[in-house]
């Protein structure tokens, strides 16, 4: 999934603040299941808000809606008879969520209410964590399964650097060494001699060093 | 903050300990302030930081959660679950600049009356000290 964190309330209010009618956007897709902006999140961001108002006895109107997905026109659409009685919306999606509002409504005033941050997944309740950088070449089957490009600092296929020490990163002692981790399952696995075989520099032009990607099939056009 | 100030607090507590607490109150005779709103909840576990903040929303100065002790829970982690997400809605409350002391998380013991009506007063005190919520 996409993982997003919530931006800091200030932010948000900074953002928004002189604007009187507004609409908290959620999404029912990547960001429910991170928590962090579906319908509960939205319903307690605009209680937030009207919170704030109070507390600097502002009047202000706040709605909250959550759509299926921000990221598929059809749903976007969901809320176009809704948009103009709104002077500011905020989207709690992932940072394709605001864009694709904007650009379905191009004069409507849209806020992103949340830090997009990576593709990963949750490793406990409450705690995610990356897994891939969205390459565009799939390579971690050469590597235990385990993905070097998103979870090694330095993105190395040809690890563990110098700095792996006691199973953790040289950038902090609260990042794992993912070479360490390959290099002992790989090692559990017997295929040790895999790791030996050297990886020549990978191709960055699927990835985005070449630039914005779109990707389009044929046989789903219409 | 005037003499005359009678905060609007909202109490949720779970139906185990704190209730139980509560029922010794009762029996005690021992009266709560009636600005008190009393919310009871099946466990403090099931209380979410919306919970928390619609009674802010509406008008409350203050909340509070009387749920059971820490190792006590019936269901285990209800009470620790809750205290979460108190501190979550102190922090938001500091950051729209309103004093996290509005908000607090008691642990009773079932039985305990006495305990039940202190922490209502207590936390009367202690927002009739803060003033209303909205800055003057
Ligand atoms: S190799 Fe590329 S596509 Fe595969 S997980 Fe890593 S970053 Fe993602
Ligand atoms: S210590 Fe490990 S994770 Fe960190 S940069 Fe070196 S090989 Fe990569």
């Amino acid at each position: 999934m996409i993982v997003a964190e919530q931006k800091p309330i200030k932010e948000i209010l900074e953002m928004v603040k002189d604007y009187n009618k507004i609409l908290v956007l959620g999404c029912k897709g990547c960001v429910t299941v991170c928590n962090v902006g579906g319908s509960k999140e939205a319903a307690i961001l605009a209680s937030t808000l009207k919170i704030a108002a109070r507390k600097t006895n502002k009047k202000i109107e706040v709605e909250e809606h959550t759509l299926e997905r921000q990221c598929d026109p059809e749903y976007v659409d969901e809320v176009k008879d809704m948009i103009d009685d709104y002077d500011a919306i905020i989207s709690i999606a992932c940072g394709v969520g605001p864009q694709f509002l904007s650009e379905r409504y191009p004069s409507a005033r849209i806020f992103p209410g949340v830090n997009t941050k990576f593709m990963g997944g949750a490793v406990e309740h409450g705690m995610w964590s990356e897994r891939c950088a969205g390459c565009g070449t799939c390579v971690v089957h050469h590597f235990g399964g385990l993905c070097p490009i998103a979870r090694c600092s330095k993105s190395l296929l040809n690890g563990p650097c110098g700095g792996s020490s006691d199973g953790k990163c040289e950038i902090s002692q609260d990042v794992d060494c993912i070479w360490d981790i390959i290099v002992r399952k790989m090692t559990e696995l017997g295929r040790l001699e895999e790791l030996l075989e050297f990886m020549p520099p990978k191709s960055w032009i699927t990835a985005r060093d070449g630039g914005p990607r779109r990707l389009i099939r044929e046989e789903l056009v219409i | 903050m005037s003499d005359n100030f009678k905060p609007k607090i909202v109490a949720f507590y779970c139906s185990n300990c704190a209730s139980s607490a509560a029922n010794v109150a009762d029996g005690m005779d021992k009266a709560l302030p009636d600005n008190v709103k009393m919310v009871q909840v099946p466990c403090t576990g099931r209380i979410e930081i919306l919970h928390l903040l619609k009674p802010f929303e509406e008008g409350a100065d203050g909340v509070y959660v009387a749920g059971c002790q820490e190792d006590s829970c019936q269901y285990v982690t209800g009470i620790t679950k809750a205290a979460k997400r108190v501190a979550y809605v102190k922090n938001t409350l500091e950051q729209l600049d309103i004093e996290p002391e509005r908000i607090n998380i008691y642990n009773l013991s079932a039985g305990k009356g006495q305990a039940f009506v202190d922490v209502a007063l207590e936390m009367n005190d202690r927002v009739r000290e803060l003033g209303p919520v909205l800055s003057e």
